[in-house]
């Protein structure tokens, strides 16, 4: 089987975002960028299932800028086999909406016919958590998101998901589109000699017009600010002065 | 136009979150009609019928809605969407599982997770971990939306909106539901708890955790994490509070052993009192707290607990 895994570039989970003066966005020069750490977690999945014999091929997939290409290195010096760049702007500020990287990746999908496609639950920058559910309904595929546990025999995968109420066991057709959770791995670091090899791991350029999708956005920013900042309060000398500000101060027990 | 509400609910009771999603959907105009999808859950109906403003309920009670599974919940809405300009679910699990598969079956974009309606087509929703607020705007006909329910107040009752029994649609078939794992408790939920207690790395152990437990049952709180205490095993994914957990907002927030990341604060941080117990005076989290205790958790909270 093979394993399509998309991968976004996204802010570093510990860069401080700042808000630009012109409310149009959040300011991404000079900011480092990493893999969403959710994408992490599906490589690594990916190359269990690899290591454990489950699939032939890993092909990851970034949609965005030029510079994605880094992202697409870390998930091939982990252990991916092969990448595709989908070129569709040239600024990273120009973020692509789910529904235009679903269109894309459905498009990739047909080409490359993977049995299994793992996306992250959400991308830590827009924190849309939509790809992979528009992904599945736009190929009418079955769908499990928010995964912690896998198992695939032959045409089903019966996989765990962490939910509201706790966990919830569901059993999915295959092809299926399973988007992962934090609880589902460790993701590795990779090694010198496999960030080398994947320097020569090969890597296709497309562009959004490769599959007839217009990535235009559909929403409009109209702005974006900054929420309004908590004070920090006092530092009390006990619990009782605690317990007497809680009730006698702020009322709330 | 209308709106059509997706409810959240375990087949019996209706969630908090409904009559949070139900004061977004006032502000986004036209009718308002709540769709109670589920496996004998005509009581749940009832329940929604009785929300403040809901000019009627749909209810379709199939086997095949019994456990939420989104691919024939996401047909069902799909096949009502005519009628209705706005398709409106909270986020929670349910909510962010269908109503992405209902937008791409619509053709048109998710708005996540929206913290406040601005007018019929515009809306506010937290982005970067909630450092970030954008305001956008919809221009497509259908607007298809999930519900933050820790930014609306939930709508009252009052109301006695009409009940229509509706059929199921054909079921894809594509999945099919094996267990639930839920681990049940007499302490108020997570997202509707008026106070909430969460335990981080600090608390060392699933053991410890119990002194969390004590002092909730104190109070009547809810009891969270942080995603170290989870991932540790301390505490049950479900407790998790944060960017990729719930977003909770408590008259009281106690965080005992966290230190305050920022993946942790956007899931607490528009709670109205906040306490942080931490034996570092330099924890992020005091910059957020009303009240900060600078103490060994082993010591302040059992103290806490004979204090209340
Ligand atoms: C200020 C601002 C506000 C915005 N507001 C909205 C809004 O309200 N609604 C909206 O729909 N869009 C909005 N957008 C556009 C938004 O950036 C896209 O929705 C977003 O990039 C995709 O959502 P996500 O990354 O959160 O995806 P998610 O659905 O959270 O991502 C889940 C997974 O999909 C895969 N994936 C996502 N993007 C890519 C990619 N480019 N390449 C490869 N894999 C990928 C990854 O596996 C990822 O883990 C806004 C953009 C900006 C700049
Ligand atoms: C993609 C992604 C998503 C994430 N999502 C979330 C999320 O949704 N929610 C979340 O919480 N985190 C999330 N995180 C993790 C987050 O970055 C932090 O790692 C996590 O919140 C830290 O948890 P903590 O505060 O319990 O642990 P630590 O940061 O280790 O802090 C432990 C604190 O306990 C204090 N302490 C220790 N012992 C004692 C004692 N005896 N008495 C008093 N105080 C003591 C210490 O001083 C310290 O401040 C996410 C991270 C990533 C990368």
């Amino acid at each position: 089987m093979k394993v399509l895994v998309p991968v976004k570039r996204v802010i570093d989970y510990n860069v401080k975002v700042r808000v630009k003066a012109d409310q149009s966005g959040v300011d991404l020069a000079n900011v480092k960028m990493s893999m969403n750490p959710f994408d992490e977690i599906s490589v690594e999945q990916a190359i269990r299932m690899k290591e454990a014999g489950q699939v032939e091929e890993i092909v990851v997939v970034s949609i965005g800028v030029t510079k994605n290409q880094e992202t697409l290195r870390t998930a091939l010096a982990m252990g991916a086999d092969r990448a595709i760049l989908v070129e569709a702007t040239d600024n990273a500020e120009n973020d692509i909406e789910p529904l235009a990287v679903a269109k894309i990746l459905k498009g990739i999908v047909e080409e490359e016919q993977p049995g299994l496609v793992l996306l992250g639950k959400q991308a830590i920058d827009n924190d849309a958590n939509a790809t992979g559910q528009m992904l599945s309904a736009l190929l009418g595929w079955s769908q499990a998101t928010f995964a912690s546990k896998v198992e695939i025999e032959g045409d089903k995968a019966t996989v765990t998901r962490e939910v509201d109420g706790g966990l919830q066991v569901i059993k999915v057709n295959m092809p299926a589109i399973v988007t992962v959770d934090l609880r589902l791995n460790e993701p590795r670091y990779a090694s010198l000699p496999n960030i080398m090899k994947a320097k020569k791991k090969p890597m296709d350029t497309k562009t959004p017009a490769d599959y007839g999708v217009d990535v235009t956005p559909r929403l409009v920013t109209v702005k974006v600010t900054e929420p309004p900042a908590r004070q920090a309060g006092v530092i009390v000398g006990s619990v009782e002065e605690l317990v007497d500000k809680l009730k006698n101060e702020a009322g709330v027990i | 136009m209308a709106v059509l509400i997706l409810a959240d609910h375990d087949n019996e009771t209706l969630n908090d979150q409904t009559a949070k999603s139900v004061t977004a959907a006032k502000a986004m105009g036209g009718d308002i009609h709540i769709l109670c999808a589920g496996s004998g859950c005509s009581g749940v109906a009832a329940q929604a019928a009785k929300l403040d403003g809901v000019a009627k309920v749909l209810c379709a009670s199939d086997d095949a809605y019994g456990h939420d599974l989104a691919e024939p919940l996401a047909d069902l809405i799909v096949s009502l969407a005519g009628d209705y300009e706005h398709l409106v679910g909270g986020a929670t699990t349910t909510g962010k599982n269908v109503m992405p598969r209902v937008a791409a079956l619509l053709d048109t974009n998710m708005i996540s997770d929206i913290s406040a309606v601005e007018s019929p087509d515009t809306f506010e929703r937290p982005i970067y971990a909630g450092n970030a607020m954008a305001v956008v705007k919809c221009g497509d006909p259908k607007k298809v939306i999930t519900v933050r329910g820790a930014s609306f107040d939930a709508t009252g009752e009052g109301g006695s909106a009409a009940v229509e029994e509706i059929a199921a649609v054909a079921n894809p078939g594509l999945s099919e539901w094996v267990e639930d794992k839920v681990i049940s408790s007499d302490r108020p939920e997570l997202t509707s708890a008026k106070i909430v207690i969460s335990g981080g790395r600090g608390m060392g152990s699933k053991e410890n955790f119990e002194i969390i437990d004590k002092v909730a049952d104190k109070l009547g709180a809810a009891v969270g994490a942080s995603r170290a205490a989870v991932d540790s095993g301390y505490a049950p994914n479900d407790y998790q509070v944060g960017q990729t957990g719930k977003v909770v907002a408590p008259d009281l927030y106690i965080a005992v052993g966290i230190s305050g990341a920022i993946q942790h604060l956007a899931g607490m941080k528009d709670s109205k009192v906040i306490v942080a117990i931490n034996k570092d005076e330099e924890a992020p989290i005091f910059q957020v707290a009303d009240y900060g205790l600078v103490a060994d958790l082993f010591d302040a909270v059992p103290k806490l607990e004979a204090a209340l």
